[in-house]
């Protein structure tokens, strides 16, 4: 992808340190995303991949240092050169402009598939109910799932549910995109579609943040390849790199599991 | 075995062992426990309405009485407007009392452990003379002005008495059920409306309370047949309900154990509908709970995009 020409990241993290009472999670991370880059994060378990994307999008506040999403500072604002909090309504109105893929998927169980992907639309975003079921439509239709709109979450497969929670967070029309290890709670038949799905946004462009344990997806979709370990970033740069000519040992040992 | 084909055909039962030949066993046990069921309550329905001493025509006579009527319709309303603002109240309890905020969690706290720990007759009886203990009401700034004062006999008569202590006490014990309701819903439901920038207020009504329902409604369901026979306690603060009504006609003519069954025949239909009315709730609230349930009608514009 030549999005990386652009000038100004779409994503800027500087120095995020993050503790859960006394246990640092997040010992200073920079990273950077550019408009259109698919960043893959890999590391092993409780390294903090995913304390750090849920900074993004502020569902964890973080303890020092800053990040910034299009420009804005996540969580905080200045006001006469002062950084004041953000209250509840200002970090709801920030987070509209992320969107999140979970690992459990987190559908709403009481919505149908339709209902699921048009609730944010219409309560979060002013869509009206009839250009919101449209477009919810045609992204079930593009995730392959014309023919469920109608139906309740439990009664969808893992994968038709990931798929569908895909579309719900694409409904937004994010500059962003996280996902939470999205195939974990797959069976393995049912992690390729998730998987194709992803690989078309990041062919069409979208701008994504991958935390997985996907190797493959990581060396055909990432236009950059994180590693984190103990809660830094220890090796990052294109997925040849990174993952054919690991520097850092424990990028190494960690590799070598997947071989 | 080895020479079929692995999908059968429609037609072909011949395997013995087919699901498809399979019936049930003849239910013996099930229909003897039936037939002496119905026989138990038929006898026992035609001994009641055999005996003279039930007086039924009295019942059929006073059933539709104005002053039943009337007591019914006391207890009805209490108990709707009771019902109504105690669960208004307890919802805002519950999310005071799961709140981080520990002046709203602690006043919810304290105001729950009162109004349960302390009998709905007493505290119906003192809502009626608050008067004597407080003869004026007024809201003042502490040491400051006075802003407004009524006099308490004014403000309380017997029907805000009951309706202020039946709907405090019903706030207190309906706060817990919809407490239970929240905290039963998966916490990440609540971190997803988030993530998806929706406001608490939002998240609460289209995420968390429909999902909660389904425990808070059958509880509930008990909380309102409770109430509606609490109701006859505001008999001691002069109230005409339901039950103060029959007391009043058999004081006079003496046919007690009609007029009660006169209160108990309404206590029981309205119980009736109530439960009729809980199953639909219930069954609506569990919608998308069943795997194999039928899916759900598409709207409009699915079809036009056809
Ligand atoms: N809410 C929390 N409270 C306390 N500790 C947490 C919390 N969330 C995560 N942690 C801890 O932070 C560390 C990193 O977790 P996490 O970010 O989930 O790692 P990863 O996603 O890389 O597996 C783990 O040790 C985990 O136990
Ligand atoms: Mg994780």
């Amino acid at each position: 992808m030549t999005a990386a020409a652009a000038t100004t990241p779409l994503v800027k993290a500087r120095d995020i340190h993050k503790s859960f009472d006394h246990l640092e999670v997040l010992k200073g991370i920079d990273l950077d995303v550019m408009p259109g880059e698919v960043v893959v994060i890999l590391g092993p378990s409780g390294s903090g991949k995913s304390t750090f994307l849920r900074c993004i999008n502020h569902l964890e506040a973080i303890n020092k240092g800053f990040i910034e999403v299009d420009g804005e500072q996540i969580g905080y604002r200045m006001r006469n050169g002062r950084l004041q909090k953000l209250t509840g309504n200002g970090i709801a109105r920030q987070r509209r402009k992320i969107g999140m893929v979970f690992q459990q998927f987190n559908l709403y169980p009481h919505m149908t598939a339709l209902e699921n992907v048009i609730e944010a639309p219409i309560g979060v975003h002013g869509m009206n109910r009839r250009d919101a079921t449209t477009e919810a439509l045609e992204l079930l239709d593009r995730v392959g799932l014309s023919d469920k709109a109608a139906s309740y979450p439990r009664q969808l497969s893992g994968g038709q549910q990931q798929r569908v929670a895909i579309a719900r967070a694409l409904a937004i029309k994010p500059k962003l995109m996280l996902f939470d290890e999205p195939t974990s709670a797959l069976d393995p038949e049912l992690v390729g579609e998730v998987l194709t799905t992803m690989r078309d946004l990041a062919r069409q462009g979208l701008t994504m943040i991958v935390v997985t344990h996907e190797i493959g997806f990581a060396r055909e979709a990432a236009d950059r390849v994180v590693f984190m370990d103990g809660g830094k970033i220890v090796e990052m740069g294109r997925p040849e790199e990174v993952m054919d000519n690991p520097r850092h040992p424990r990028t190494q040992a960690f590799l070598a599991r997947f071989l | 075995m080895s020479g079929k084909p692995a999908i059968a055909p429609p037609s072909g039962g011949a395997d013995p062992r087919d699901v498809v030949n399979a019936h049930a066993p003849f239910p013996i046990g099930r229909l003897i426990l039936w037939a002496v069921t119905a026989v138990i309550v038929v006898d026992f329905g035609l001994i009641v309405a055999r005996n003279e001493n039930f007086g039924w025509p009295v019942v059929a006579a006073y059933f539709f009485d104005r002053t039943v009527l009337n007591g019914l319709s006391v207890s009805l309303g209490l108990t709707v407007v009771a019902m109504v603002i105690g669960t208004a109240l307890g919802l805002v309890l519950a999310i005071a009392r799961l709140s981080k905020d520990t002046l709203a969690s602690s006043s919810a706290s304290l105001f729950i452990w009162f109004f349960r720990g302390t009998p709905l007759l007493v505290q119906l009886i003192f809502w009626y003379n608050l008067s004597t203990l407080f003869p004026q009401i007024s809201l003042a700034i502490p040491f400051g002005p006075t802003l407004a004062s009524w006099e308490t006999n004014a403000v309380i008569t017997p029907v805000t008495a009951a309706i202020v202590g039946l709907a405090l006490n019903e706030a207190a014990y309906m706060a817990e059920i919809i407490r239970g309701g929240l905290l039963s819903v998966d916490r990440g439901q609540a971190e997803t409306a988030e993530a998806f920038g929706m406001t608490k207020g939002r998240a609460l009504r289209r995420i968390i309370i429909p999902q909660a329902m389904r425990s808070i409604v059958p509880p509930t369901g008990n909380q309102l047949i409770s109430m509606i026979k609490a109701t006859s306690l505001v008999s001691v603060i002069a109230m005409a309900d339901l039950l103060y009504s029959v007391q009043s006609i058999y004081n006079r003519t003496f046919e007690i154990i009609p007029m009660l069954l006169v209160a108990v025949l309404w206590y029981l239909l309205i119980t009736s509908i109530l439960n009729v009315g809980q199953s639909y709730i219930e069954a609506y609230y569990s919608r998308g709970e069943r795997r194999d349930g039928a899916a759900a009608p598409l709207p409009a514009a699915q079809e036009a995009s056809h």
